[in-house]
């Protein structure tokens, strides 16, 4: 029933390193929030998972195989920078995924363009930053993946789009699938986690249900955040 | 209807006690067939697996029954709905109560106030009529 399991995983840039020793398994069907400072190492380990970057000891998996082109096919992320060319127009792009991903459900990506007011014959240069994050965030969540991976996807849409997106990521995954969210913005998601992963300085802090940080700490996940990392 | 999600206390309790007070003021009638957990959990804006656990919640209370094929129902028995009413009045009533000891207030200070504010929501009344 895992997902995602890592052994030791450690990832160090030269002298510095990122993450050290990390030890997880995430089940399926959970929605977990990656949170923790700046620089705590929350894009490495997406991006580990993602494939994008190789560990530099330890492990990773995700559903028992090493990031590779199997599990690339089961994975949707959702990366911190665009990678797609300003100047495509939105359709053009939706063809290029349904092309690339044979779990693409180009209907659904339709409809939630349409609720969200975007025009599919923009072009992406054209679009402001908060209607560009909608775009791709709209496309890696239109697959149907295993796994989600969300790299700060709410930072800069307007709230009314954010309880919009949030939706979208509460009804479109499936029940055997997962969805990791790395963002600093914990109040705005909180009601929507099932399990927080703390890192900081490249370690794990804290692992737990949403509601066993409520019912132990009598506090939210955000204002534990606050004491825990307060500066 | 609006859900009220307060951020420091466990989420799925919140959830019981709204459904729960849902339940007793008559939003949803005996019998109800209540939205599959997917639509409520979305209607909330809440995870899908907290609302799972909310209602799993409402079953042990049998104010809420699950029928294996077709879905999850309000109970029938008035009788525990009644119940739950005297149990939450109960609940509500300690409450106040605490809140008026540190008000200094007294049993019958309380009870002189209440009946005044009543009267008083009385005259308004006759004006408004």
């Amino acid at each position: 029933m895992t997902i995602l399991s890592t052994k030791n995983l450690t990832k160090s840039y030269g002298k510095k390193t990122a993450l050290a020793n990390i030890n997880m398994e995430i089940p399926r069907g959970r929605i977990i929030g990656l949170l923790g400072p700046n620089g705590s190492g929350k894009s490495t380990f997406i991006k580990l998972a993602a494939g994008l970057l190789v560990p530099t000891a330890g492990e990773i998996t995700i559903d028992g195989d090493a990031p590779g082109v199997d599990t690339k096919a089961k994975v949707s992320y959702l990366s911190e920078r665009t990678y797609l060319n300003d100047w495509m127009r939105v359709s053009e792009i939706i063809a290029f995924f349904e092309d690339f991903y044979t779990d693409f459900n180009r209907i659904k990506a339709e409809n939630m363009l349409k609720d969200l007011n975007i025009n599919p014959d923009d072009r992406l240069k054209t679009m402001s930053k908060g209607t560009k994050e909608k775009v791709q965030l709209i496309l890696v969540m239109s697959r149907q993946a295993q796994l989600y991976l969300l790299d700060e996807p709410i930072g800069g849409v307007d709230p009314a789009a954010r309880d919009y997106i949030l939706n979208t990521i509460i009804t479109n995954y499936k029940e055997e699938a997962s969805v990791i969210i790395s963002t600093h913005l914990i109040a705005d998601i909180e009601q929507i986690l099932d399990d927080i992963i703390f890192i900081n300085q490249g370690e794990l802090v804290l692992s737990s249900s949403v509601d066993e940080i409520r019912e132990t700490h009598n506090k939210s996940v955000d204002g534990l955040f606050r004491e825990v990392f307060k500066c | 209807m609006k859900w009220y999600i307060d951020s420091d206390r466990p989420i799925y309790k919140q959830l019981v006690e709204q459904i729960e007070l849902r339940i007793i003021s008559g939003v949803y009638a005996p019998g109800d067939k209540l939205e599959s957990v997917r639509e409520m959990a979305m209607d909330a804006g809440v995870n899908p697996n907290t609302m799972q656990k909310a209602l799993a919640e409402l079953e042990r209370m049998e104010l809420v029954f699950a029928q294996r094929t077709s879905g999850r129902f309000i109970t029938e028995d008035l009788k525990v709905i009644e119940e739950a009413k005297k149990n939450l009045a109960v609940q509500e009533i300690g409450a106040f109560l605490e809140k008026m000891k540190k008000l200094g207030m007294g049993r019958n200070e309380i009870l002189v106030l209440m009946e005044k504010i009543e009267e008083g929501e009385k005259d308004d009344d006759h004006i408004k009529h």
